[in-house]
């Protein structure tokens, strides 16, 4: 049993291109998942601080929902729900809409400590000048309480990364099943899966070392 | 009664995963608080080559995908003689992850306690362990309360990997009922609903043990800031 575990190099070198075509549907969600989480989470939170009547209670229990069940499950449902609604998405739309939606309500979340920093002085300064409630929000609130929540939701993009090797198990390509399949077909499972994991961690370790950095740079 | 294929029929078998989930979720978290611990410990040691262990494997199972990991020692580790029953290999790789991350709460919390505290108890000439359980932890513990109790309901959603390495847990079971009665988008909603009901109380649970923490510790809750937003800027009381 012993005698099996031997590196391969050539082995290795010769699946390297299956699993950076695998990276490159990984990088491909996430950023069409996080374009979704960011903008749509905005959206959420919004209607849930606004104190509309219906709208703000379902807002807050969509985002409870989501945040209290997980990722799979979700994607899951969504995989299986959206043919019998009559939404013929393929696998891929269907795995960066799950993605979306999950980290949509984790960006609430974040948009809302966001909000909670911005001091009291800036809500009186606004309030003072009279200024219409368009130029208060989106000129003096949403900027700064954006620009504050800048390092959050970069790790939080970071996060999602990880989180798409779950898109292997609605049968999309990503790097995890790249490896898997590779695996499996050559019954060789240490070079695929090892260098899966030192794929993403590469990429996920130096851009939260980046993120490190560029908050550092930016905190005076 | 005459078609045993309903949903009715595998219900309970549904439900049994219910108590696997949960048994999952609480060893996991049982093995990851000492872990984070360690690795906290490890991290903060005056030692070099712990300092360093400690950081290499925060960063590494907090830098790859917890799935990744787990399919590396379901898969890899028999090729290395390292034969793990799924159920060890799920629960370690669970625990260490979620140390890995935890073990930042942990070190949080034992910074916060004051620098006069340590020379205190060092002055006082207390042996290494009374310092650490009976001076420090004591006072950095109540910290670390809150982010384990929310740790307990990220745990939960944790499970549902295992999974994928043959563990029949709840998602499991309803990926295997969903398949068998061709009806999956039900079950995963049914199953949707089972999950957040039991984070709710999980969530509940851990609210309660900070609120105990709190008044145990002397501590006032910190106040709930979310309507800091004024009502004239949301067009209210025009």
């Amino acid at each position: 049993m012993i005698g099996q575990f031997s590196w391969d190099w050539a082995f290795a070198f010769s699946i390297m291109p299956d699993l950076f075509s695998g990276l490159k549907l990984t990088v491909i969600a996430t950023l069409f998942g996080s374009m979704i989480a960011v903008v749509f989470g905005l959206v959420l939170c919004i209607v849930r601080v606004a104190r509309l009547p219906v709208l703000s209670m379902i807002a807050d229990l969509f985002i409870q929902l989501v945040r209290g069940t997980p990722f799979l499950i979700q994607l899951f449902f969504l995989f299986y729900i959206a043919p019998q609604w009559g939404l013929s998405f393929s696998a891929f739309a269907t795995g960066i809409c799950a993605l979306g939606i999950y980290y949509s309500a984790y960006a609430a979340e974040v948009y809302r400590a966001g909000l909670d920093d911005v001091p009291t002085g800036q809500w009186e300064a606004a309030l003072t000048l009279g200024l219409p409630l368009p130029r208060v929000w989106l000129g003096i609130i949403l900027p700064q309480a954006i620009f504050a929540v800048l390092p959050v939701m970069g790790n939080m993009v970071i996060t999602m990364f990880k989180e798409t090797a779950l898109l292997s198990t609605i049968t999309i390509m990503e790097l995890l099943a790249q490896g898997k399949s590779i695996g499996s077909i050559q019954f060789r499972y240490i070079e695929p899966l090892t260098l899966v994991g030192v794929l993403y961690f590469t990429v996920s370790y130096t851009a939260a070392k980046t993120i490190r950095k560029l908050e550092s740079r930016h905190a005076a | 009664m005459g078609d045993p294929n309903t949903l009715w029929d595998f219900l309970p078998y549904l439900a049994a995963g219910i108590p696997v989930t949960l048994s999952i979720t609480f060893v996991a978290m049982a093995f990851a608080i000492p872990v984070a611990f360690l690795l906290a410990l490890g991290r903060m040691s005056d030692q070099a080559a712990l300092r360093w262990a400690a950081g290499f494997v925060i960063e590494l199972f907090r830098g790859s995908s917890a799935i990744v990991q787990l399919f590396w020692v379901f898969y890899v580790l028999p090729f290395m003689g390292i034969d793990l029953p799924a159920l060890v290999a799920a629960v370690f790789v669970l625990s260490v992850n979620s140390g890995a991350f935890l073990s930042e709460v942990v070190r949080a919390g034992l910074v916060a306690v004051p620098v006069g505290q340590y020379e205190a108890s060092l002055t006082l000439g207390f042996s290494k362990p009374y310092r650490f359980f009976r001076i420090i932890l004591p006072q950095a513990l109540p910290l670390m309360i809150p982010p384990f109790g929310n740790a307990l309901v990220t745990m939960l959603k944790f499970t549902a990997l295992v999974s994928l390495v043959t563990i029949q847990d709840l998602a499991y079971r309803a990926s295997l009922v969903g398949g068998v009665l061709g009806e999956s988008g039900l079950v995963f909603g049914i199953v949707i609903v089972v999950y957040f009901s039991i984070s709710l109380v999980l969530g509940g649970g851990a609210r309660l043990l900070e609120r105990v923490v709190n008044r145990r510790a002397g501590r006032i809750a910190t106040a709930d800031n979310q309507h800091r937003i004024p009502d004239w800027a949301l067009g209210l009381n025009r």
